[in-house]
């Protein structure tokens, strides 16, 4: 049951997008279209789920205080967060490298697609954010993390999927001339924000 | 770096055209956040006060500042294939530093900034200026075009904080400045109420939109093409 608390909170409530702004470059890059929207979309998903446990691990195991007690009882002293941010991008840039790879021989045309925003995913900040909220929230097991990094995968996606969708319709509409483009989509998007406070009050 | 086989070129003064062009430019032409859309995340999310805005360019401008000229210092030696690891490395190692320093001098708003602080090291700015520039200049100019960049975020953020918490909270750097709320003093005594949703994340969003309408409406040429 808490297991799905997590996800339709890391979703709806939590979203990403909407409630912290994290990765809001590529979200504003890459919408123009909702294929590509949904290849990033799609990208940023499996990274999350991929990169989140194995942080937690590293969080569990290496860099928190007393984790390397399972090593030795003498190094149960040793406190090596100050570590965490170093450790948690090496994780997201390799996992990304990796991604790439397989992006390019099994799917060529969304890896032209996706140009640059690609190996940018290593720095985007929904996948660091999600190692540093699951660190800050302390998820008491790596089934817990999973979870949440697939909602905020998920939430992201919708996001993502769903500004596209409108952006391709305001193509068609008369916007103020100095507001085409970038203003109108940060506006429309304060929008989205505002109606996703309404999940707020929803207790699962 | 090798001196002994280019032409000296012209020993060029700290103030010339093309090294101011280098400050400017960020501010307005070449906004990192309005025109150029990167490192847009924590711009938004630490602009509830004018203070955490402060702090949070501060802390990007020391990074970008040593990032850039570290990387600049650095790029004949950095391999092409590995350079993005190497940039994260650099940034990330001046982001602890950025991370421990605010919590030892003020962990209050350290405690506020929370993940964001950590969240410079993805902040696509730094990435892009050690791409388009550190990696291609020398030492100097990387250190202006750093500092210009990192002016031109600023500014963004204490203008949308500016807005939010004195609409929002009705205070500048958490000191009341339209009156009292609770005794009705000052403004709030002809009827004046703050408004809460400046202090929600999606007003941040419109804040900015606004700041861009107002920016491409003075300097037509960054008008979009549809």
């Amino acid at each position: 049951m808490n297991l799905i608390n997590i996800f339709v909170k890391a979703i709806f409530i939590e979203n990403m997008i909407f409630a912290y702004f994290l990765g809001m470059c590529s979200y504003l890059a890459v919408s123009k279209t909702v294929k590509t929207g949904v290849g990033l979309g799609a990208a940023v998903i499996f990274v999350l789920v991929v990169t989140v446990p194995v942080n937690y691990l590293l969080e569990n195991f290496v860099l928190k205080a007393g984790a390397l007690k399972w090593m030795d009882a003498s190094l149960a002293g040793v406190d090596l967060s100050f570590l965490s941010f170093i450790m948690f991008i090496a994780v997201v840039a390799s996992i990304v490298q990796l991604v790439e790879m397989v992006v390019e021989k099994f799917a060529p045309a969304l890896y032209g697609a996706l140009g640059i925003f690609l190996p940018l995913i290593a720095v985007n900040c929904s996948i660091l954010g999600g190692a540093l909220f699951m660190q800050e929230r302390q998820y008491s097991n790596i089934a817990e993390a999973t979870s949440f990094a697939l909602g905020s995968g998920v939430g992201w996606f919708l996001a993502i999927v769903a500004i596209a969708a409108i952006r391709e319709k305001l193509r068609y509409s008369h916007i103020p001339a100095p507001l085409r483009g970038l203003g109108i989509t940060y506006i429309v998007t304060g929008l989205m924000g505002i109606a996703f406070m309404a999940f707020m009050g929803i207790k699962i | 770096m090798s001196t002994t086989t280019a032409p000296a070129a012209p020993k060029e003064s700290l103030f010339s055209k093309k090294n101011r062009k280098l400050i400017t430019d960020p501010l307005d032409d070449n906004n990192p956040i309005t025109v150029q859309v990167l490192g847009i995340c924590s711009a938004l999310a630490i602009t509830v006060k004018l203070e955490n805005a402060l702090v949070m360019s501060a802390s990007v401008l020391f990074v970008m500042l040593a990032g850039n000229v570290v990387i600049s210092l650095l790029r004949n030696m950095i391999p092409s294939r590995i350079r993005i690891i190497v940039q994260l490395v650099v940034v990330a190692g001046l982001v602890i530093i950025v991370d421990n320093v605010l919590k030892a001098y003020v962990y209050d708003v350290a405690k506020q900034v929370g993940v964001y602080v950590g969240l410079i090291i993805t902040n696509c700015i730094i990435m892009g200026r050690f791409e388009a520039f550190a990696m291609g200049n020398k030492p100097g100019p990387s250190a202006l075009d750093a500092f210009g960049n990192a002016m031109g975020y600023a500014w963004i953020l204490v203008a949308v904080a500016f807005f939010r918490e004195l609409l929002g909270s009705g205070s500048l750097f958490g000191i009341p400045v339209l009156g009292d709320a609770v005794e009705k003093t000052g403004l709030y005594a002809l009827g004046y109420v703050n408004n809460n949703m400046m202090i929600l994340p999606p007003m941040a969003l419109v804040i900015v939109g606004i700041i861009i309408w107002i920016q491409r409406s003075r300097n037509t040429k960054l008008i979009e093409q549809a």
